[in-house]
């Protein structure tokens, strides 16, 4: 276990959000490890994207988040830009950007304004699109990719910024599954590194590779554990209705449905 | 990384290309007019020939190149910034609103809309900006935000109809400034002297320095709202800056030529689909075809039926809407992730 500066990469208290008149989150408290994986899941309309957004501090709820002990409040905007990486789901990406220039936007919170891209800020472009293997394709434009294609260029983004922290909502959606699999490597990789990483994942059987797991259900955390916890388990089943059942396969957990 | 700066050779040509152009057209656009070819020719020797050229066909033909530039610029910035391919200065409103404010200027104060003085000018000017922001504003507030494509052009539409309205009502109350809004509403050069160029080149530097320093908003834009917040940029103030962009390059080009349409659409339209390119390279290729395009189109409104003209509204709508429906068949024709 590697010794981090701050117990915890994320602190929230009080969490609630609304989307229009829809309450969405309802009064959250959280703490998530630092130099951990920790994944979110739970079904449809839990919340989990909304929770990222705000601990990435991109809606306005009420409570207080910490981001590596200091409040997201008073934390400068680029700071926490710096410190903290957000990958979406469903952004609309426009199409005319080229996918070295897309990743090269990852650097933008380590540039100074107007000043052009450091040897520092190409090396960290290469490696992010070696990372993700999508390195072949840096001068095509984004709309000439696949959906697959697209995401991995997306996380290639996210990686760029070299950030502490990392959320990612959905990364595997559209990813091949010897992608996913890399991706899966990219993971420990970054938190071998001391790195946090924090994601939404619908792929049940690839949450439970995670440290942790925050199990979601109308907009309220219903469970907080180890993943290889029996009483995380449970609690992931009883969050599917019973639909779903963890067993052990080997050195792993996967999710299966129930008949 | 060769490839990449393939891209960049490519932009580069463009931008060469199209500045070559302007040239060219300039120099053509001094040779075309009703008294014919013959006056640059006798322009060293007959002083009313040196008159025509230098203070009609010259301001006019540069003062096109401008206005061009001008909505060029305005059309990729409104695109880059509402993130929406069909954004323009017409689709806007804005041109409409900018319209209104000449037309409510004219009939207060009883000015020429082709009146050569600064001060006429500036005003105009003014004028034409704080309608140009009122109309984009309006239709913000009726869209309800700039995410959703199709609520946006409604709402540009139902502003562009009702303040277009507003101005007709004007020009009928008034009936002497009639004749001078119908050639202003056609949108038409004939009017633009040097000291129409000399505000609209001010503007336009002005404009580009702004929103060259703010293009990495629009690049960080393109990948969504979210995202570009997440990024650290602080978009409310750049968002209004470059509304503020929008409208002056609008109300500029609009208080000098009038209603001139699909300038602004086509031009950014068409530089993507040579190159793929940071919004930095592209409102400025955006700017430099924007002015080719108008100034061809003006050169063609005064020699297709010379002696006489066209207003090159009257082209640019006609030529503008034509593309438009080539752009709707093509984007029509190609199923929803056929890129892949």
């Amino acid at each position: 276990m590697k010794t981090v500066p701050f117990p915890n990469a994320i602190d929230a208290r009080f969490i609630s959000a609304s989307l229009g008149h829809v309450q969405v989150l309802n009064n959250i408290d959280l703490s998530l490890p630092a130099g951990q994986w920790t994944s979110i899941v739970g079904p449809n309309g839990a919340g989990k994207s909304t929770l990222l957004k705000v601990l990435a501090g991109l809606l306005p709820h009420t409570g207080a988040v910490a981001l590596l002990g200091q409040s997201l409040d008073t934390l400068p905007r680029r700071r926490r830009a710096q410190q903290l990486a957000w990958l979406g789901q469903n952004e609309i990406a426009g199409d005319d950007l080229t996918v070295w220039d897309v990743v090269m936007l990852g650097r933008l919170p380590h540039q100074a304004w107007l000043a052009a891209p450091s040897a520092v800020d190409h090396l960290a472009v290469e490696q992010s699109l070696r990372a993700t293997q999508a390195w072949e394709w840096r001068s095509r434009s984004l709309g000439q990719l696949s959906g697959g294609q697209r995401q991995r260029v997306l996380l290639a983004r996210a990686l760029a910024v070299h950030a502490q922290v990392l959320l990612m909502d959905e990364p595997l959606a559209n990813l091949d599954p010897p992608h996913q699999a890399d991706w899966l490597c990219m993971v420990r990789a970054l938190i071998a590194e001391g790195k946090t990483v924090v994601s939404v994942l619908h792929e049940i059987s690839f949450a439970l590779h995670a440290d942790q797991m925050v199990v979601m259900a109308n907009g309220c955390v219903t469970h907080q554990g180890a993943c290889a916890d029996t009483a995380t388990h449970r609690a992931l089943e009883a969050v599917f209705d019973r639909r779903i059942a963890v067993h052990s396969l080997g050195q792993q957990w996967v999710a299966l449905p129930r008949n | 990384m060769t490839v990449i700066s393939h891209q960049q050779r490519i932009a580069s040509l463009l931008g060469l290309g199209l500045l070559l152009t302007g040239v060219a057209l300039i120099i053509l656009g001094a040779c075309v007019g009703s008294t014919g070819f013959e006056s640059v020719g006798r322009a060293w020797s007959d002083p009313m020939s040196l008159l025509i050229v230098r203070d009609v066909r010259l301001p006019r033909t540069v003062g096109a190149w401008l206005a061009g530039a001008l909505l060029g610029m305005a059309g990729a910035v409104a695109q880059g910034l509402f993130r929406n391919p069909l954004a323009d200065p017409y689709l806007l409103g804005s041109a409409s609103g900018a319209s209104l404010g000449v037309a409510l200027v004219l009939v207060l104060f009883g000015v020429s809309p082709f009146a050569a003085q600064w001060l006429v000018r500036l005003g105009l000017t003014g004028a034409a900006f704080v309608g140009a922001v009122g109309a984009v504003l309006l239709t913000l507030a009726l869209a309800k935000g700039v995410q959703h494509t199709l609520r946006l052009l409604l709402a540009g539409v139902i502003v562009g109809v009702v303040l277009g309205a507003f101005s007709s009502l004007t020009m009928l109350m008034v009936p002497e400034v009639t004749q001078a809004m119908q050639a202003f509403i056609l949108g038409s050069t004939g009017f633009v002297g040097w000291i129409a160029c000399a505000l609209m080149g001010g503007v336009w530097l002005f404009c580009m320095v702004v929103s060259w320093m703010f293009s990495h908003v629009l690049d960080g834009l393109s990948l969504g709202e979210a995202t570009a917040a997440s990024l650290g940029l602080p978009l409310a103030q750049l968002r209004a800056a470059l509304v503020v962009v929008i409208a002056l390059t609008t109300g500029t080009a609009v208080a000098q030529t009038g209603l001139i349409a699909f300038v602004g659409l086509a031009a950014p339209h068409l530089v993507r689909s040579v190159v793929k390119t940071k919004h930095a390279r592209l409102i400025l290729l955006s700017s430099l075809m924007g002015g080719a395009l108008l100034m061809a189109a003006d050169i063609s409104a005064r020699w297709l039926i010379a002696p006489q003209e066209l207003p090159v509204g009257v082209l640019t709508a006609v030529l503008g809407g034509g593309y438009l429906l080539w752009l709707m068949h093509r984007s029509g024709g190609a199923r929803p992730g056929a890129g892949a």
